[in-house]
């Protein structure tokens, strides 16, 4: 949903607090999860969350979510997969090289960073990605291993 | 620029203190000298003199020769194979590694095998997308982005690692490099990008072509302002334009690169164009030369690399000196002994 995630972008700094008030809840939720099984849950929450962060945020479910340092542009909708900024093909009008009709998706995260409060870890290197994650949830990713390192540290994934 | 320790072809410098390569080009910026290097496009060939033909039209000019891979996503000589063969004559290469057509695994290999080979110099690139080229239905890979490759790259050099934390009995000693586009949206961002590829380990940047230099001026004043020009060295790309309409087309059609129109009006008056693009490209060097934090050009000159050296000369950079080339010694012992 090319349209919607553009405005969910231009919404950035309300998806920042959502996702601020929903992370805890997901981690508190450890305990449920590990009961119930990772394995056993991960289907059901991932259709979950691919159902709304495809609507929302075009995601492709590379299972690594890095949306709270992209400015809510997801950076694996860009044609090379560019996880640490911009390419040197950004057409003049901001649109993609590969992809003329779209906007960069760089050009957009940047915008969207520049209205969140922790908007500067856009700054920060992302290691290369592990492929192996490709289709499977983010959120329990994440649940997991906030949840088990037992205390609440600044997530990254939305 | 003589180096006492001058190498015979093929064969490493002793690594000075504080240098992280056994390279001359690495030498040349680190002496504070204002360093050239040109872009050799790898042929579509199989001979090795196609390549040899290539960097001879360089000599005396140029202090590292950057080859391309799969420029403009199109197949040619890989630029390890080129770079290769540029060592076994003594020449200092500069490879490109794209991250558009290999994946981690084949690209660590490459590192290790191009540094064996001879190869100091390494410029990490993301990569044209493959749309860009003659084989537009290939599949795009994109495993590493440009900072990425750059954090590998030095986790081998200096963790003498692999990615996966596996040893390297012997560590590829590399000068490291990448590319920086600031005449690209997000202009405010750009900085920011290249403060990044600082912090992955680069070591020198090559520029896209610089036509607007107001805006050059102005990304320059920034970067000096957050000191990354202290910690990297940048060379400003330049390139001689053939005509009006070629100017245009470059514009048009190739992603990246911004030519005013004042550039364009220029050569569209001019009686000779190709002299005119030349004369652009030399005004454009001495002009970028005086910008504070500017350490070098490097000179894309795309079906006009017999016109780099006279670009060179004419623009004076070089102040007299003569960048080594395979024979320049035997050359000036033969010049020495005339006079």
């Amino acid at each position: 949903m090319y349209s919607v995630s553009r405005w969910s972008v231009r919404h950035a700094r309300l998806f920042e607090i959502l996702y601020s008030l929903f992370e805890p809840v997901l981690v508190r939720l450890n305990p449920v999860w590990s009961a119930l099984g990772y394995q056993r849950v991960e289907k059901p929450v991932r259709l979950i969350e691919q159902l709304f962060k495809e609507l929302l945020f075009d995601c492709r479910m590379c299972g690594d979510c890095i949306l709270s340092s992209t400015g809510m542009s997801c950076s694996m909708s860009c044609p090379k997969h560019l996880r640490n900024g911009p390419c040197g093909g950004v057409r003049l009008n901001g649109n993609c090289e590969v992809q003329p009709e779209r906007r960069c998706v760089w050009v957009d995260a940047w915008n969207g960073s520049r209205k969140m409060k922790r908007g500067d870890r856009i700054l920060t290197i992302q290691k290369p990605m592990d492929a192996r994650l490709q289709g499977h949830s983010s959120w329990l990713r994440q649940a997991r291993r906030v949840g088990q390192r037992g205390r609440q540290t600044p997530g990254r994934t939305q | 620029m003589i180096l006492p320790d001058e190498p015979c072809p093929g064969e490493p410098l002793p690594i000075l203190p504080g240098h992280s390569s056994p390279g001359r080009f690495e030498r040349v910026l680190r002496s504070g000298t204002f360093a050239v290097t040109a872009e050799l496009a790898p042929p579509d060939s199989a001979n090795p003199n196609d390549v040899y033909a290539r960097a001879r039209v360089f000599d005396g000019y140029v202090d590292g020769i950057n080859a391309t891979d799969g420029s403009g996503a199109n197949c040619h000589m890989s630029s390890v194979g080129t770079c290769a063969l540029l060592t076994r004559i003594g020449y200092a290469p500069v490879m490109q590694i794209s991250c558009r057509d290999r994946n981690r695994i084949a690209i660590q290999g490459d590192v290790l095998g191009a540094a064996a080979m001879g190869v100091t110099n390494v410029l990490c690139l993301t990569g044209d997308g493959v749309q860009a080229g003659d084989q537009p239905e290939a599949k795009p890979v994109f495993d590493l982005d440009s900072i990425s490759l750059l954090e590998t790259v030095r986790t081998m050099r200096d963790q003498h690692r692999f990615l996966s934390g596996r040893k390297l009995t012997e560590a590829p000693k590399l000068f490291l490099g990448a590319a920086a586009n600031p005449f690209a949206p997000p202009y405010d961002y750009r900085p920011y990008r290249l403060a990044k590829k600082v912090a992955a380990g680069v070591q020198f940047i090559q520029t896209q072509y610089c036509f607007d230099l107001s805006r050059f001026r102005e990304f320059m004043a920034r970067v000096r302002d957050m000191g990354i020009s202290e910690r990297c060295f940048i060379m400003a790309g330049v390139g001689p334009l053939a005509s009006a309409r070629s100017a245009t087309w470059i514009r048009d059609n190739v992603p990246g690169i911004h030519i005013p129109d004042s550039v364009i009006k220029r050569l569209s008056r001019a009686e000779d164009p190709r002299k005119e693009g030349k004369q652009l490209c030399i005004e454009l060097i001495q002009e970028l030369r005086q910008i504070e934090g500017v350490s070098g050009v490097h000179v894309m000159a795309y079906r006009q690399e017999e016109a780099v050296a006279e670009i060179i000369d004419r623009s004076g950079v070089l102040e007299g000196r003569v960048p080594w080339y395979p024979g320049r010694d035997k050359a000036n012992r033969y010049r020495s002994a005339l006079s």
